[in-house]
């Protein structure tokens, strides 16, 4: 393959605001004819970059080349126009129009009298459809296809606005293995074809299997770039963590020593072979009072879908759940709730605050379910709590009547952990607890956690962060592919150990 | 794969309709003397020429997503404008021009509302109802009839079809009809065959999605709801034909006459699916309804009660397809 | 002092309190002090301002159901029709055209009536939490058949009867004040009482501005819109009973007409946000007396009553409009420039 310069990024910086700074003197570059993985944890900057240069987000500085020429890109449809064209992990189609349609929709063949030309439509779209080997009934609606054969269709899109450049942004998250080998086989034939390919992934064991070259970026800035054949697994999991091997495990002898000593108690949680159709498979999870467990895995592996399980936003299909002992469904997440549940959810803007309500509201809500509509809680007894958490979670607000809405993403976060702290939960799962938070509320935030486990509570502890799950917790579980795929605990846990079955393969 | 929804929504429901409506025609023939007819059923569509034609109008607006509660108004604005303004001299071809006109306004205006200040469409097009429904009486409290001679031609023209000697083979449609045609037929071509009909159901589909792939989403909201109260002016149009007076209490609620006719032609309320012939069909099953009441000799109101229970009927069965393609597409995820 | 002031004007029932003075004040001016008198006939109070309270006596009640509704983010436009239900039952109760084994009962013509509003906002109630249709079609549905319903229970003659009872119900006084305004006193006395002393207002509240997240912190979101529903059909057809009650008879094509809108309305002024969240309907119910004050005024203004409807809906939309982020944005842009447009994007 010859090395042709494709596109170049030089430079690019974009903050939000003045404290958050997603890129800071940012690179990339991408040659004709390859398949270049751009990784890194959440919140390293990848899905800015990729918004920066399909025109989604303006840049603050910065300089975009594609084939040599200068380029601007205001709108996805501007970025469409001169070549970039961009496949989301959600499928960015209508499920109600026809596999063809989907693909013309916007500049359908026209007929003599300006008429759309469906069968020449249809007749395109199954030429174009058999060039990556799918034979589909393109006249039928997209959503009679699973969701690989809709991402391809997707794919199928892209690539046929006369796109240069093809960025696929988490694609396989929803795939299962033959989809994921038919996606790739699809991706190998374009890059044959001269197309320049940016893969965003979650998934290690692919960025192996597909890709030429790898960027890494951390924390917003430009890590490097590197031959995907020239660089082990470890080493690009320690660039993307910002540690190299050696000093991950000296980080993590300081980290166990910050664990306080605390003996687990008896089993609260216990989970035999239990399912929920679609999210997760014959799962085994036990969870003791007085234990930080770690729930790690890649996106899609159960690790968030076991926490909806267990608050009953999501019902049990197949197998038992027992808490405290006793057999129990739970079909609200008030039941949960009343069996001392709580769940702070990964989304927090869609699912945790109540936007337009004040602090003091927010905190009171979820005691307040639980103790139902009657007995209710005085303002000035809100007022107490909101002040007490306020004061012992550092929230920073003028006043418990400030709307949480008003407030920084990590102080509401701290908003939502003091609405269920004040239930005052046997088990406290938090989803994501930190995402999108400022380095110092993460590390209060972790803290807290370790704090409360040290109290005799049981708290379940979900993250794409593996640091933070080792520094926070004794046990990780791991899942892989919707179910629980190992266990490390102890003097076991080890970015390693962690990753090795994460990944399902070698760690060298 | 799973065989799914929308399709088979659009297509269940089409084709209950259409066997309803043939089951409703046989009953109705052997029941009653006379019924069996080219006449009761050419009758169809002249009684209810104004009520597809609003009712294809809707559709665009439902099939975007939206919802439009003011066409009934518009139907009343446009009758009592007219009656008004031929009583004071003006002549039709002037006059029918500029009720088409205030058509198109109101529904742009409605229509930038709803699309650029993100204000409710219920909201936005109840308040239009009113204003509309509030103009009439500011016209005129009492009904105006229409003496104008193209209104008067229209009115009573009509073409007789006779298909046999006997007296059940023969019937007569009149001119206005026509209209109705034309705007079926316009209305089929714009979604199945220009960009801004595909752009339309796109939106039904996925608005977000929709802006993704570049197409322009304002203007097409926009233009379903001009649509919408283009057509229901143009409904006016024909009900003045049809009853050759304005008045300002005319159809209320039609709203519901017209929804009810796209969801049981197969529109989803949700957006998305839907077809103006299908509404055509929805229109003429509640012809048939207010037929047999009539030969029933029942109170009126029981067409109401009964298309409402249809309605409701039909909202359910989609519903109920809805969540099972869904539940099988899960188990078909889940298997994969 | 001043804090209290402060206090006072961000409430939000300050500025339907307000306007609703500054209507009277205008009324009194335009009338010379008129429009203030109260006489006093046979101990009863008469004047403006006393049938001011005594015709917003239905609007008030369905404005009070209306908010909670509008305040989970849905509509309700189907009071009218439950209105005209049930008047028609209990009429043809009373004049025994309906079960006649009651003998005409008046207590359980009202019961009974009240019963049929409670269904109507259950079966409303159930197609929008359980069947998830959107609430304008859902309630449209009752909006049309309902009326027809009545006109069926009616067989389709407008009623009239003979019995002082029910009539009391609109024209009857105690202690020199209309009866309405007892109805009104105690049904929305209730409500807030309701809503002070449990967590109703908070779970309300929190449906609206997001049911998401109000699910996961353990809220029935399902039930509380059923509630809510049926209780504005319960709330729609007691002002139904005093609409009959006023025409002594039920008037099944006219009774409740339109009223949907005002109820929006008064809602609408009261400061509501017509998507859903916070919510008082204390504001609401000062913003039907608006609402039927702004009825009297123009009426007495001599202006026909045909514009009233008009002047109705275009107050709807500017307030709407003036709630629109949106709106406030692109009026930044236009009247602030380019400094302003900045400020506006950051909100």
């Amino acid at each position: 393959m010859s090395h042709v310069k494709l596109l170049t990024m030089e430079g690019i910086s974009k903050s939000f605001g003045k404290a958050v700074v997603a890129l800071d003197d940012v690179r990339f570059e991408l040659e004709k004819g390859e398949i270049h993985a751009l990784l890194g944890e959440n919140g390293a900057g990848k899905s800015t970059l990729i918004k920066v240069l399909t025109g989604v987000e303006e840049r603050d500085e910065g300089e975009v080349e594609l084939e040599g020429e200068k380029i601007h890109p205001r709108s996805t449809n501007e970025a469409q126009q001169i070549g970039i064209s961009t496949v989301y992990q959600e499928v960015n189609l209508c499920p109600n129009l026809s596999v063809a349609e989907n693909i013309y929709i916007g500049r359908a063949p026209r007929q003599k009298f300006g008429g759309i030309d469906w069968a020449r439509m249809n007749k395109d779209a199954e030429e174009l459809l058999g060039r990556f080997d799918l034979k589909l009934d393109v006249t039928k609606s997209l959503d009679n296809y699973s969701v690989a054969i809709q991402q391809m269709v997707a794919i199928a899109r892209a690539s046929d606005i006369k796109a240069r450049v093809l960025i696929l942004d988490e694609p396989t998250s929803s795939l299962s293995n033959v989809e994921v080998d038919k996606l790739f086989s699809i991706m190998k034939r374009l890059r044959q074809e001269g197309m320049g390919i940016i893969f965003v992934t979650h998934f290690l064991d692919q960025v192996y299997e597909v890709t030429d070259r790898i960027t890494v970026l951390r924390n917003g800035r430009y890590i490097g770039t590197y031959k995907t054949s020239e660089l082990t697994r470890m080493e690009l999991v320690s660039k993307m963590i910002g540690k190299d091997y050696a000093s991950l495990n000296k980080s993590l002898q300081e980290s166990r020593e910050e664990k306080k000593e605390t003996k687990a108690g008896n089993v609260f949680i216990n989970m035999k072979k239990v399912s929920h159709q679609g999210s997760i498979n014959d799962m085994d999870l036990t969870i003791s009072r007085g234990e930080v467990l770690g729930l790690s895995g890649l996106l899609g592996s159960g690790r968030s879908e076991t926490a909806r399980v267990l608050f009953g936003i999501d019902q049990v299909t197949g197998g038992e759940l027992e808490i405290n002992g006793e057999k129990v469904h739970l079909k609200h997440p008030l039941d949960a709730i009343k069996k001392d549940l709580a769940f702070c959810p990964e989304n927090r803007k869609t699912e945790g605050i109540i936007g337009d309500l004040s602090i003091r509201d927010n905190i009171a809500l979820a005691l307040q379910a639980k103790k139902g509509l009657f007995k209710k809680i005085s303002k000035k007894e809100a007022q107490k709590i909101a002040d007490e958490y306020i004061k012992k979670l550092e929230i920073k607000t003028p006043s418990a009547d400030q709307l949480i809405k008003n407030l920084s993403g990590g102080n509401q976060q701290k908003v939502i952990l003091a609405r269920w702290l004040a239930t005052n939960p046997q088990l406290l799962m938090l989803d994501e607890p930190t995402r999108g938070i400022d380095i110092g509320t993460k590390a209060e935030i972790q803290k807290i956690v370790i704090d409360l486990a040290a109290q005799g509570m049981a708290v379940l502890f979900i993250s794409s962060e593996l640091d933070e799950e080792l520094r926070c917790c004794k046990r990780i579980v791991v899942l892989k592919d919707m179910e629980r795929a190992g266990e490390v605990a102890g003097d076991e846990i080890s970015e390693g150990a962690v990753m090795q079955i994460m990944a399902g393969g070698e760690a060298s | 794969m799973s065989r799914i929804k929308n399709l088979r929504i659009k297509n269940v429901s089409l084709t209950m309709t259409i066997v309803l409506f043939l089951v409703m025609f046989i009953f109705g023939s052997a029941r009653y003397d006379h019924f069996f007819s080219l006449s009761t059923f050419l009758n169809l569509f002249n009684d209810n020429a104004y009520l597809m034609i609003a009712g294809i109008g809707i559709t665009f607006v439902l099939i975007t997503g939206g919802i439009d509660i003011s066409i009934s108004s518009t139907i009343a604005f446009t009758g009592v404008f007219m009656a008004f303004c031929l009583e004071k001299g003006m002549p039709s071809y002037v006059v029918i021009p500029i009720a088409l006109l205030i058509g198109v306004i109101v529904g742009a205006v409605q229509g930038s509302l709803i699309h650029y200040y993100k204000l409710q469409p219920f909201i936005v097009t109840l308040a239009g109802q009113f204003l509309m429904r509030g103009l009439c009486v500011v016209i005129s409290e009492a009904s105006i009839p229409i003496t104008d001679p193209f209104f008067k031609f229209m009115a009573l023209g009509r073409i007789s079809i006779k298909l046999g000697d006997s007296k059940a083979l023969n019937g007569k449609i009149y001119y206005y009809v026509l209209i109705f045609a034309a705007v079926l037929v316009t209305g089929l071509y714009v979604l199945k065959k220009t960009a801004f009909g595909r752009a339309i159901y796109a939106i039904g589909g996925s608005e977000q999605s929709a802006e993704l792939m570049g197409l322009n989403v304002a203007r097409t909201k926009i233009g379903a709801y001009i649509i919408s109260s283009f057509c229901a002016a143009l409904a006016g149009v024909v009900f003045s034909f049809y009853t050759l007076a304005g008045y300002g209490l005319q159809n209320m609620g039609m709203e519901l006459d017209a929804i009810s006719s796209a969801v049981i032609g197969g529109t989803l309320l949700t957006g998305g699916v839907g077809s103006v012939f299908g509404t055509a069909v929805g229109a003429m099953i509640q012809g048939i309804i207010q037929t047999i009441v009539t030969y029933e000799n029942l109170n009126t109101w029981w067409t109401k009660v009964t298309i409402a229970g249809l309605l409701c009927f039909f909202i359910v069965v989609q519903r109920i397809i809805t969540v099972r393609a869904d539940a099988m597409k899960g188990k078909a995820a889940a298997a994969a | 002092m001043k804090k209290r002031l402060s206090k006072l004007s961000g409430s939000q029932a300050f500025w339907p309190v307000m306007i609703f003075l500054a209507i009277i004040l205008f009324n009194t001016i335009m009338t010379r002090g008129e429009f203030l008198t109260i006489s006093i006939v046979d101990g009863h109070f008469y004047g403006r301002i006393i049938d001011i309270f005594r015709n917003g006596g239905k609007l008030m009640i369905l404005a009070a159901g209306m908010t909670m509704v509008l305040a989970t983010g849905g509509t309700d436009i189907s009071v009218g029709s439950v209105m005209a239900i049930s008047g028609a039952i209990a009429c043809s109760i009373i004049n025994g055209n309906l079960l006649p084994g009651l003998g005409g009962n008046v207590a359980m013509a009202i019961i009974l009536a009240i019963l049929a509003g409670v269904t109507c906002g259950l079966w409303n109630g159930f197609l929008v939490s359980q069947i998830k249709i959107q609430p304008i079609v859902a309630t449209m549905i009752l909006l049309v058949a309902g009326r027809g319903i009545a006109q069926l229970i009616t067989n389709g003659k407008i009623i009239t009867i003979n019995s002082d009872a029910y009539y009391f119900i609109n024209g009857g006084y105690i202690l020199g004040l209309p009866f309405p305004l007892y109805i009104v006193l105690f049904l929305v006395g209730l409500l807030l009482l309701f809503v002070q002393k449990t967590a109703f207002g908070l779970f309300l509240e929190s449906i609206g501005c997001n049911p998401l997240a109000s699910k996961f912190a353990g809220i029935k979101v399902n039930k509380f819109l059923l509630a809510i529903y049926t209780i504005s059909g319960a709330f729609a057809s007691v002002a139904g009973l005093i609409e009959s009650a006023g025409i002594k008879g039920a008037d099944c094509n006219n009774a409740g007409l339109n009223i949907e809108l005002d109820a929006i309305l008064a809602v609408a002024i009261g400061g509501t946000n017509l998507m859903g969240g916070r919510f008082s309907i204390f504001s609401s119910v000062i913003g039907a007396l608006i609402v039927q004050s702004i009825t009297t005024t123009v009426l007495a203004l001599g202006v026909p009553a045909a514009y009233i409807r008009v002047l109705k809906a275009v107050l709807i939309i500017v307030i709407c409009l003036a709630q629109s982020s949106k709106f406030k944005v692109s009026l930044g842009k236009i009247f602030v420039g380019k400094r302003g447009r900045k400020e506006a994007v950051a909100l």
